[in-house]
């Protein structure tokens, strides 16, 4: 008996300390007010946290926002949910939303706002070793065709003027929007790509690849690229009218094509005549173009910012880039 | 003859000494490989994270910044899922663990529960958080929430709790059973007055293995909804009015541990990744700690046992 109350004692103590380190904390920090849920793109979501971060400095956290990472797809199909528990305001997105998600969304009755709030570049880099500076479409295409695996493995197979050594492929993760974009744009068929490189859902471990061998190629976003620029080359891309490197300046102009495209918000219809929500999208737009270099993306030039809240303010809803 | 006998025998006993030896050599060496790569990468993640703990890192929320990115949002998170988690998975685990093992007939239905908690301590835990968004998210309602979270974890580690609670009960003596019914005791007296406390021990490793799994796991908690980026708390659980207890908290968005830290490693920026290893230091700072709990736990309750 006595052994029982003291071991009963003991677990009894511990475990009160424990709740009590866990739980006095959120009494001091926490706060009520209204919620803005975000979820989606990997891609967008550094830009969403960091609006998110400077708005709720701003309005001292009487309305709060949340951001998810739950991927474009994900996003959609919270953003689209039946369920209204579930349900987001606002979506984060790489793409364009897809026939598909757009019949989830007309099924559970919500309306969207379709704004675009930065450009991602999808940049080709080589090893800073290799003598490659420009690649044509066609030539890219020819390297990550599916039809090229194991066929075409070597530089001078693709160019005559290029090296005669094996070249090494590096991208992302077929679950990826970067993927689906590069294959779209590029094969003409979105997913369709050779297999027989090294795939990754982290970006980083694509740069180090590319970093470490003088014959490597990969692609991923601007962004990887411009944090790593004394590690990586990047390839100029020649569509027809010249090789174009890309650049804040190319990819706002439009002249870095066709691997350059609009990332998106989309506000739900109904959420964006709360006040809170309205604010805050209109926050996001007015403060976007400073903010969006910070975390190493593209921005929108102010004219495009100054379209996208005239479209939010007039409720225009559905989808102008969606195929 | 003899003395060419006893010389066969000695090399022969010689030679079985030395791959004795031989292989106890090897054992030790493995062992020491295992734990000089673990230390080396421990440790190595603790020196790149270590100059980002300080005091602000506890309390500061995720940012853009990686200079003044914390992890409030996230410990918290962390150290509420599991609580919940072991409100829901320790009693639920030790009661199956005793029907199990003490009421249970040993006939087709025990043998179809028996293999089914088997087998499920091998699912993935990304099905766990799928069956979890269906059952618990969409059909209970419970939300994207704190309580959804610790549920699913409990269900993760709930086959942990159930095998070892069953494998400490069986330890013990059936002598002591014996002698607790002879005294008058019944059945629950005897489960409940020696059989739990003789064994709490270790049931109490079983539970720590599993929340120690649990706090690393990440697929099954973004499945059902976490997020990344959130800049504040969940409500108090103290009120100042009766009763005093609030359960609000139950019902909020949250994010954990690992998501922070899987969130700075894929960032572009190289400064996040020191962000990244300062978690992930914390990380194993906390389950370190769990575990320092139950050993000390189990030494205060066990000094006392003798059999």
């Amino acid at each position: 008996m006595n052994y029982k109350q003291k071991g009963f004692k003991t677990a009894g103590i511990l475990a009160i300390a424990a709740a009590s380190v866990a739980l006095v904390v959120p009494a001091v920090k926490s706060q009520s007010g209204s919620i803005i849920k975000i979820d989606g793109s990997s891609t967008v979501y550094p830009i969403t946290e960091a609006v998110a971060e400077e708005y709720q400095i701003e309005n001292k956290g009487a309305t709060q926002v949340t951001v998810g990472v739950s991927g474009t797809g994900g996003g959609f199909k919270k953003f689209c949910s039946e369920d209204e528990a579930v349900r987001t305001d606002i979506s984060d997105a790489s793409r364009p939303i897809k026939e598909e998600e757009m019949a989830m969304c007309e099924a559970a009755g919500v309306e969207y706002i379709e704004i675009p709030v930065a450009y991602d570049a999808i940049t080709v880099v080589a090893n800073p070793e290799n003598p490659i500076e420009s690649m044509t479409v066609e030539e890219l295409a020819q390297i990550w065709d599916p039809e090229s695996e194991g066929e075409i493995t070597n530089w001078s197979q693709v160019n005559p003027e290029w090296p005669d050594a094996e070249f090494v492929l590096y991208g992302p993760g077929a679950d990826s929007g970067t993927f689906d974009g590069f294959t779209d744009k590029i094969n003409g068929d979105e997913g369709a790509s050779r297999t027989d490189y090294t795939p990754s859902e982290d970006d980083n471990v694509l740069v180090q690849g590319v970093s470490s061998d003088p014959n490597a190629l990969g692609y991923f976003g601007y962004s990887y690229y411009e944090e790593n620029q004394d590690k990586l080359k990047a390839i100029a891309i020649d569509a027809g009218e010249g090789a174009v490197v890309p650049s804040v300046e190319t990819v706002r102009d439009g002249s870095y094509a066709p691997l350059s495209r609009p990332i998106y918000i989309y506000v739900n219809a109904q959420a964006a005549e709360k006040p809170e929500v309205a604010e805050f999208v209109e926050f996001y737009l007015t403060n976007a173009e400073g903010l969006v270099p910070e975390v190493g993306s593209v921005p929108l030039t102010p004219e495009e910012y100054q379209e996208g809240i005239a479209r939010f303010q007039n409720g225009e809803t559905g989808t102008t880039a969606a195929k | 003859m003899p003395t060419t006998n006893l010389r066969k025998l000695r090399t022969n006993l010689n030679r079985r000494k030395l791959i004795n030896s031989g292989f106890a050599f090897l054992g030790a060496t493995i062992i020491a490989i295992a734990i000089i790569i673990l230390l080396g990468l421990t440790l190595k993640m603790a020196f790149q994270g270590a100059e980002r703990i300080t005091p602000e890192f506890f309390t500061s929320f995720p940012s853009r910044r990686a200079s003044r990115a914390g992890i409030l949002s996230a410990w918290v998170g962390t150290c509420l899922v599991m609580l919940v988690t072991a409100m829901a998975a320790i009693p639920l685990g030790v009661a199956s663990g005793i029907y199990l093992e003490e009421y249970a007939k040993k006939n087709w239905l025990a043998d179809l529960i028996e293999i089914n908690v088997t087998n499920l301590a091998g699912v993935p835990s990304i099905i766990y958080g799928l069956l979890a968004l269906g059952l618990f998210v969409y059909e209970l309602r419970l939300g994207q929430s704190i309580l959804s979270a610790g549920l699913t974890l409990a269900l993760l580690i709930l086959p942990v709790v159930i095998v070892t609670t069953r494998e400490s009960i069986r330890a013990i003596p059936n002598s002591l059973r014996e002698a607790s019914y002879a005294l008058g005791a019944s059945k629950w007296q005897t489960i409940w007055d020696h059989i739990l406390p003789y064994s709490f021990g270790s049931i109490l490793t079983g539970v720590i293995i599993g929340l120690s799994r649990a706090i690393g796991e990440t697929a099954p908690i973004i499945t059902i909804g976490a997020l990344t980026f959130i800049a504040f708390l969940p409500k108090s659980p103290f009120k100042s009015e009766f009763p005093f207890l609030s359960f609000e908290w139950l019902q909020a968005p949250f994010t954990v541990m690992p998501i922070q830290m899987f969130n700075w490693v894929s960032r572009p920026q190289a400064a996040f990744e020191i962000n990244a290893a300062a978690a992930g230091t914390v990380l194993i700072g906390m389950t370190l700690g769990i575990n320092a709990i139950a050993i000390f736990l189990r030494y205060q309750l066990r000094k006392d046992i003798k059999w």
